[in-house]
């Protein structure tokens, strides 16, 4: 049977089809969807654990004790988990360990645009590339098979546009391989598992070796193939850049990796003196075009297609021509017409307002992290100025208070994100005699990647309800005394607990706390406008909240979009709003 | 075999989705090699939503090469606009008549492009461009959200795939408590 399945549904279809164990990860654009897919697979235990690393090495126990295990992660929560790849890399383990890291090319939603292949090389695992869904779910029991065999982790490399498009897949449930009924046991073997360095210099020389194996295995790998064509040019890709290649380029002779790496030295020698010239197309870094030069073959390279962005078939064309590879495409017309932009925003509603309108008017300088809340760094709230990556903010703010800034400095980090790495910074900003003011968003949910469960939630991955983390008693635990959990719709209390901690000596967390709105599906009775009252003096309009719209005697809510918070309301200096009778 | 490039344009929350998931499962049900893509993410947070959508013989690339759609279908006017540069000169836009405020323009930092100068813009650039009055059709059916499916009604009349294909997708794709609603909306959209 034929079906349309996304990227990372196919991955999970494959991890069933592979009889995983155990399946594990964070969520984060674009990979979540692989393990929330798992999830439905009543044979995969899935969890969401509370950082890649913790889900990496989740995975490493499981494929010790003998059950299949997939991790999933995106490009930047690979850096979380590096430390344990590179253990594992070492150790191998005893069942199969695989895992889906996801790239994402052109940073629709991330804060840089690395590319993973190099991770394959640094910490010599094999990594494949799928160019599809049926790829996606065929590369998955593949991975296993390489991962047993080798006995080393396996990579699969995917990018947003991969993960996210719908293409066809076969469904054959008849495939499935179905786990030993074997007792599991975890067998013991210091000698390979237990990494001092007596046993780790062993173990590097079983890594070079298992290196040179999967060189020669890499030859024969059925998805490295050479699509013969027009040898007037030939082209080396991987991926989805290998459909936007055949676009452009439907009679060249191609080289399809569909393993990246390591590379095949001789079918790439045999490919190269069959072309008269040849063309990588790679998204992101020269990967394959630093190993082709190292071989000692030219290639028209990074020079043509550009590091930066997500490539798409128009890019290569336009690329391509511009060196004489192709014809021109027809020439694109710019638009006349001014179009203004749509970023995402804060959604009507949402709880975080309150906190960034509080910062905003006591000129915080705000230190943020990842999550929907960088989303009041956006006009006209504005009310952020440095971000970096997961659970940064804290010790940044950290950095700065040490540096001698003292004044107004606060670190803003939302509640997934602090069980994923603000506790350590935490720790240290109160172990070090810090005195900065910490701002956790507490909206019990991971948000922003839509809507996981998190330890603060209640509830696990696979729906059962569990014991919610007590976020005041942890903090008070680490050494916090200043502490304090404010609604961030009573913006008073706001203003008022923000002040006293932003101009106290001792460290201090302050959580504002309200669920998701989304999440949660609230509203309430959309507040009124009486125009008569109303001077346009426009101070609501500097909440940021779509529904509110500048009019030219004043300013109207679309009822639609507005969920009635009643922030508005409580903003508005001349009192034009009529509060909606529900909420306090 | 014909192939056919569609993007279907909106913002977070419009359905551009849920429409163009029907649209990819009609094509593989017509017997085409079809492919989707779209970026989300963000979408729920307000942006903008697209979704390439490609039906064919043998498709390669998911994403619709610049200047090559066939048929732009945008739920929003200002959404629709941005992928003027998208079409080819044959193209058949149709264009929800709703407005959805960005927050530049919520604000009054940036004006709302007049409808008489993206009318100008999208069909100096394609063979046919229509309004589709899909929002007040959707109200007049009791939910906003049918819009979506309207306008996929309006297309559907374009392409040689019998309605009962289209039914069928979208009892399978839609909630069984909205199946109903959708199937009018679509039909409704359909005879628009």
């Amino acid at each position: 049977m034929k079906k349309l399945l996304t990227g990372n549904e196919a991955f999970a279809y494959g991890a069933y089809l592979a009889g995983v164990k155990v399946a594990t990860a964070y969520p984060g654009t674009p990979s979540t969807e692989v393990v929330l897919n798992c999830a439905k697979y009543e044979t995969i235990y899935a969890e969401w654990s509370p950082n890649e690393k913790v889900a990496f090495d989740v995975a490493v126990g499981a494929a010790y004790a003998g059950g299949r295990a997939l991790c999933a992660m995106k490009h930047v929560g690979l850096n979380v988990a590096a430390d344990s790849l590179f253990y594992a890399s070492y150790t191998g383990h005893k069942a199969g360990l695989v895992v889906v890291n996801a790239d994402d090319p052109g940073m629709h939603s991330s804060q840089n645009e690395q590319d993973n292949r190099y991770y394959a090389k640094f910490a010599k695992l094999p990594m494949l590339e799928p160019t599809d869904s049926e790829e996606a779910k065929i590369f998955i029991p593949l991975a296993f098979e390489i991962s047993e065999q080798f006995d080393t982790p396996v990579f699969i490399r995917t990018t947003t546009r991969l993960s996210h498009s719908r293409t066809i897949v076969e469904m054959d449930d008849s495939q499935r391989i179905v786990p030993s009924t074997e007792k599991v046991a975890f067998e013991r073997n210091p000698a390979k598992y237990h990494m001092i360095p007596a046993n780790a210099r062993r173990r590097h020389t079983v890594v070079e070796e298992k290196i040179r194996k999967l060189v020669e295995y890499a030859e024969t790998f059925a998805y490295n193939v050479i699509e013969p064509g027009d040898d007037e040019i030939g082209i080396v890709t991987s991926g989805v850049a290998y459909q936007y290649t055949r676009e452009v380029f439907p009679k060249a002779t191609i080289l399809k990796l569909g393993m990246v790496y390591p590379l095949p030295k001789q079918l790439i020698l045999d490919f190269v003196k069959r072309v008269k010239k040849v063309v990588i197309i790679e998204e992101l870094d020269p990967f394959f075009e630093e190993h082709f030069r190292t071989l000692g073959i030219e290639v028209i390279g990074k020079e043509v297609f550009p590091i930066e962005g997500e490539f798409s078939p128009y890019l290569i064309r336009e690329a391509a021509a511009k060196a004489g590879l192709t014809d021109a495409p027809v020439p694109i017309i710019p638009v006349g017409l001014e179009l203004p932009i749509r970023p995402p925003m804060l959604c009507p509603g949402c709880a975080h307002r309150g906190v960034f309108y509080a910062l905003k008017r006591l000129k915080a300088v705000v230190h943020g992290d990842i999550g929907c809340y960088a989303l009041g760094g956006s006009p006209p709230l504005a009310a952020m100025h440095t971000s970096g990556c997961m659970g940064a903010s804290i010790g940044v703010v950290h950095g700065v208070d040490k540096v001698g800034v003292k004044d107004r400095t606060v670190a803003v980090i939302g509640d997934s994100t602090f069980f994923h790495s603000g506790i350590h910074p935490l720790i240290n900003v109160l172990y070090n005699k810090g005195v900065s003011t910490v701002i956790i968003c507490d909206n019990r949910v991971t948000a922003m990647t839509g809507h996981q469960d998190n330890p603060g939630s209640g509830q696990t991955l696979l729906g059962e309800p569990v014991e919610q983390i007590d976020l005041e008693t942890l903090v008070r635990g680490l050494g916090a005394r200043k502490v304090a959990v404010v609604n961030p719709y009573e913006l008073d209390e706001m203003l008022k607990t923000l002040k006293e901690f932003m101009e106290s000596e001792e460290p201090s967390v302050l959580i504002a706390r309200y669920p998701c709105v989304l999440n949660i599906k609230e509203k309430h009775p959309v507040p009124e406008i009486d125009l008569e009252i109303c001077t346009n003096c426009r101070t609501c309009l500097e909440i940021g909240c779509s529904p509110l719209t500048k009019t030219e005697n004043g300013v109207t809510i679309d009822a639609q979009l507005c969920n009635g918070c009643g922030l508005c309301v409580k903003v508005c200096p001349f009192e034009a709003m009529k509060k909606s009778k529900e909420r306090k | 075999m014909q192939s056919y490039n569609f993007i279907l344009a909106g913002v977070g929350g419009q359905g551009t989705i849920l429409t163009s998931d029907i649209l990819v499962e009609v094509g593989l049900k017509a017997g085409y090699d079809v492919k989707k893509s779209e970026v989300h993410g963000m979408s729920q947070r307000g942006g903008g939503v697209e979704s390439h959508v490609r039906w064919g013989q043998k498709v390669y690339s998911p994403v619709v090469e610049q200047g090559k759609v066939d048929y732009l279908l945008g739920f929003e006017m200002l959404e629709g606009a941005r992928w003027a540069t998208y079409l080819n000169s044959q193209a058949k836009v149709y264009i929800n008549d709703h407005k959805i405020y960005p927050p530049s323009v919520n604000i009054g930092q940036a004006t709302y492009p007049e409808e008489k100068n993206i009318e100008q813009l999208l069909a100096g650039r394609s063979a046919i461009f229509e309004w589709v009055g899909a929002m007040a059709k959707a109200k007049e059916l009791g939910n906003q959200a049918l819009a979506g499916v309207v306008m996929l009604g309006r297309l559907a009349r374009e392409l040689d795939v019998a309605v009962e294909i289209w039914l069928e997708v979208i009892t399978e794709l839609v909630p069984a408590r909205f199946t109903e609603l959708n199937k009018e909306a679509f039909i409704a959209g359909r005879e628009v």
